[in-house]
């Protein structure tokens, strides 16, 4: 944070609200690793916990809007602590979001959890792996303002695009191959996407990061490799007419 | 995804507005052995408000009272460089400095009207500079001045009386009517708000943005707020050296220099 303020309680402030984020941030890894692992083991009773553990991330989130606001009344910012608070608001509004998607994730697996499971479940399990990575790298670039790992965390965007579009493909061909699978297919499919968006939230953390540490956002266009809104995949019957 | 862009557009001096009103180039400014301004060189642009921030003594005022030569009458201060006005050099022998000062008005911290009624203040330039032709004109000109300067629904029932006799916020209200009055290019205040409660700077600082459109406005302020709520162009003084100038939105978001960032943030430099 560099030399320290004039007046100290505006330094303490900015550190207590450096201490908020690092705790969401924490409580949002801790909700991630959680949904994967009770996806995995197709554990209904983790994903339930999971589910009701995301109240706290919303309330930590109504507190730092609160210190938030109160800061940019009292202290009216400039520049660098301008760009901080008002980051850490974003931020913080990025972190609830990943972990409401962690909480969604959580909700399918109790459906998927019912049903007999999908090959590819084991590459949407790979899939979020990343995306755990990904979270926990901006976090990391977040706290220490580490504006190389950002840039990495941001490329890094592209690769869980090209691999969320390739389930896409796999997931509509197996519902294509059997209509029994269309239901667990369906499920997976929103627990991919879950995590795909979370992708982007670390993408956007990373972009603030950029911001904080220069004072602007990236100038370049952000990667982007989902191809899903654009994939079609025809049907090829056993013994078709064609 | 993100609107967070701090600055749109970096201007340069140069592409802000063709022609600037004052090009102000390598100014040194010396009281006696005492250097209190070294190397500023700035533009001024029309229809613009360029404000200048920076600690007690960094030389802001200095360079303020030069445009409009207000140094001349302190003992044993020198300045070199050049200021030009409209590509003129003010400083050069054949300058009429009583001239100089109607093209370039001054309003200062303190509201200083002259012991004298409300009409006579805003009359007293025209008259001695014989912009009006006649009383009528001399009127026409007092109501307009008092207008643009927002003061006019206020005192149009009471122009005869003493312009001292006004609240605070009205005196210096009136102290810019006067400064307009003689059809100036460009208008210095020197912390013009200083002395004003919070809904009388609030006026003032309106009465600034309304003024842009008719003259430039050179504002030294204090306060930074003002200074980025009021202002398009900003430049940071400390220790005598223009430090760093820019768009105001980027000198109070994202500054370049690592002093106008202490400064402005309110750290120790």
């Amino acid at each position: 944070m560099g030399s320290e303020h004039t007046v100290k309680s505006f330094d303490e402030e900015l550190r207590r609200l450096d201490n908020m984020l690092a705790e969401m941030g924490g409580l949002a890894e801790v909700q991630l690793q959680s949904a994967l692992e009770a996806l995995i083991r197709r554990d209904t009773e983790k994903a339930a916990e999971i589910v009701a553990n995301d109240r706290r991330l919303d309330h930590l989130e109504a507190e730092v809007d609160q210190h938030t606001i109160a800061m940019l009344a009292r202290r009216q910012p400039m520049a660098k602590d301008l760009r901080e608070i008002v980051g850490a608001l974003k931020v913080a509004s990025m972190i609830e979001r990943i972990g409401d998607y962690a909480k969604n994730v959580a909700k399918r697996t109790a459906a998927i959890a019912e049903m007999p499971p999908v090959p590819s479940a084991q590459t949407v399990v790979r899939l979020g792996g990343l995306a755990q990575q990904m979270v926990k790298d901006v976090l990391d670039a977040y706290l220490s303002r580490d504006l190389d790992q950002a840039k990495s965390v941001r490329a890094r965007d592209r690769e869980l695009d090209a691999l969320y579009t390739s389930i896409f493909r796999e997931l509509l061909t197996y519902m294509m191959e059997d209509p029994r699978n269309i239901s667990a297919c369906t499920h997976l499919l929103f627990v991919a996407k879950h995590i795909e968006r979370i992708g982007d939230h670390a993408t956007n953390i990373a972009e603030i990061v950029h911001f904080l540490v220069t004072g602007e956002m990236p100038a370049d266009e952000r990667p982007r490799q989902d191809e899903s809104e654009m994939t079609i995949v025809t049907a090829h019957t056993t013994g078709g007419e064609n | 995804m993100i609107a967070m862009q701090a600055t749109t557009g970096r201007a340069t001096d140069a592409a802000a507005s063709p022609v600037p009103a004052f090009m102000t180039r390598d100014v040194c400014v010396f009281y006696g052995q005492k250097q209190a301004l070294t190397n500023v060189s700035l533009d001024i642009h029309r229809n613009q408000v360029t404000s200048l921030i920076g600690p007690s003594g960094c030389g802001k005022s200095t360079y303020l009272r030069c445009l409009n030569r207000m140094n001349d009458i302190i003992d044993g201060c020198r300045v070199t460089g050049s200021i030009l006005l409209d590509g003129q050099d003010i400083y050069a022998g054949s300058m009429d400095v009583v001239h100089l000062r109607a093209r370039v008005g001054m309003v200062f911290q303190k509201p200083n009207p002259f012991p004298k009624s409300i009409f006579e203040n805003v009359a007293y330039g025209p008259r001695i500079h014989g912009i009006a032709k006649d009383k009528t004109e001399l009127e026409a000109i007092v109501h307009n001045s008092l207008e643009k300067a927002g003061l006019l629904a206020e005192v149009k029932d009471r122009m005869d009386q003493p312009g001292t006799g006004l609240s605070g916020g009205q005196q210096q209200r009136l102290c810019i009517a006067r400064a307009i009055a003689v059809q100036p290019e460009v208008i210095l205040m020197d912390e013009p708000c200083s002395a004003l409660d919070p809904i009388a700077t609030a006026r003032i600082e309106e009465l600034i943005d309304e003024l842009r459109e008719h003259f430039a406005i050179v504002i030294v302020t204090h306060s930074m707020q003002q200074a980025a709520r009021v202002s398009q162009r900003t430049g940071f003084f400390h220790l005598g050296i223009l430090v760093e100038t820019g768009d105001t939105e980027q000198i109070f978001t994202n500054p370049r220099d690592k002093r106008t960032q202490d400064y402005i943030t309110g750290r120790f430099g």
